[in-house]
């Protein structure tokens, strides 16, 4: 049994998309989850559909979904204030090192992040990557156990496949109620990935009944 | 938003000549271009908060592609694809291009304050 489960991302909806349905299971299991997303997707192309949102307003457009969809998830959020698209930018150590901050004050049993280098965009790797490297710096007798989470196609070809497969299906309503409360980025993402007809319910139910994490071997 | 109508987005145009402003200019197809199609590869490119003065500026073109030129002394500031603009508030003009699903594929916006960072 967890104690307390702390989600690195670094955009609001990465923790909808990538982790919903397990983050909702911990939370049925009156186990405490702490989100710390890293930026407020600032530069995000999706806008709404129709665009209700420009490159200037989105960013506390965001904040507000994600705010509601932490709600919707019932999480603690920490905001951690960089900018979309800069992380790889910054000081790979400052970054582990404000992470380190977090997780020794809430003490996890389990962290969630990207798989580095396995994430696709540049702030998914580069957050994940400081995530590994601030748990990596604890002591062995206080480290979390890490999960991560990889969305590069043919990723299984260099790591296998992922060591925990969850069907979220039980935990399917919150998940979908958590991406659509990012009201400004849900319909641009799904439609995307949407291969044919059907609802939007059902192409999450479709695409994202599953979540899937490698456990990271230090 | 609301569709570009170009006399009024030259006399805004107009209101910015022969002083500093602040510039962000940006396009992207996403950080995903590449992952959901391997012909594909992602392309994008921001400035935000370039400090210019333009000495002229002018919009031209037509509602599926108006083009926006600004001659500073030393270059040139330049967009296509613009089809949307937005006053945000006294001083500041959004001009933005988006596909058939909404999503940003450029933008140009001019302020006499700089942007928040």
């Amino acid at each position: 049994m967890e104690k307390h489960v702390v989600v690195i991302f670094p955009h609001p909806d990465d923790e909808a998309f990538g982790a919903a349905g397990t983050i909702a299971r911990f939370r049925e299991q009156g186990i405490p989850v702490t989100y710390l997303c890293g930026t407020l997707g600032e530069m995000g192309r999706n806008m709404g559909n129709p665009t209700f949102a420009t490159r200037e307003s989105l960013p506390e457009i965001r904040k507000e979904e994600l705010i509601a969809a932490c709600q919707v998830l019932d999480i603690d959020l920490e905001m951690l204030g960089y900018r979309d698209k800069t992380i790889e930018f910054e000081d790979r150590q400052q970054i582990a090192e404000h992470l380190l901050g977090y997780l020794n004050k809430l003490k996890p049993s389990l962290v969630i992040t990207y798989y580095p280098g396995y994430a696709v965009h540049p702030d998914h790797d580069a957050f994940g990557a400081a995530a590994v490297s601030a748990v990596s710096q604890m002591d062995q007798a206080d480290r979390p156990e890490l999960w991560a989470l990889a969305i590069k196609k043919g990723k299984e070809a260099d790591l296998g496949e992922p060591d925990l497969q969850f069907d979220i299906t039980a935990t399917f309503t919150q998940k979908f109620e958590a991406i659509i409360a990012h009201k400004s980025q849900a319909s641009g993402i799904l439609g995307g990935i949407n291969q044919g007809p059907g609802s939007l319910d059902q192409i999450v139910r479709d695409k994202l009944s599953h979540e899937a994490f490698y456990k990271w071997v230090f | 938003m609301n569709k570009i109508d170009p006399i009024v987005v030259q006399e805004q145009l107009n209101q910015f000549v022969n002083q500093p402003v602040f510039i962000h200019l940006e396009t992207t197809n996403g950080a995903y271009a590449t992952h959901h199609n391997r012909a594909a590869y992602n392309v994008g490119a921001f400035i935000r908060n370039a400090k210019v003065c333009f000495t002229q500026a002018k919009i031209s073109g037509d509602p599926t592609n108006y083009r926006v030129g600004l001659k500073t002394e030393i270059g040139w500031v330049y967009a296509e694809g613009l089809r949307d603009y937005q006053l945000d508030q006294p001083g500041c003009l959004l001009l933005a291009g988006h596909d058939d699903q909404g999503r940003l594929l450029v933008t140009l916006e001019i302020s006499h304050q700089p942007f928040s960072i």
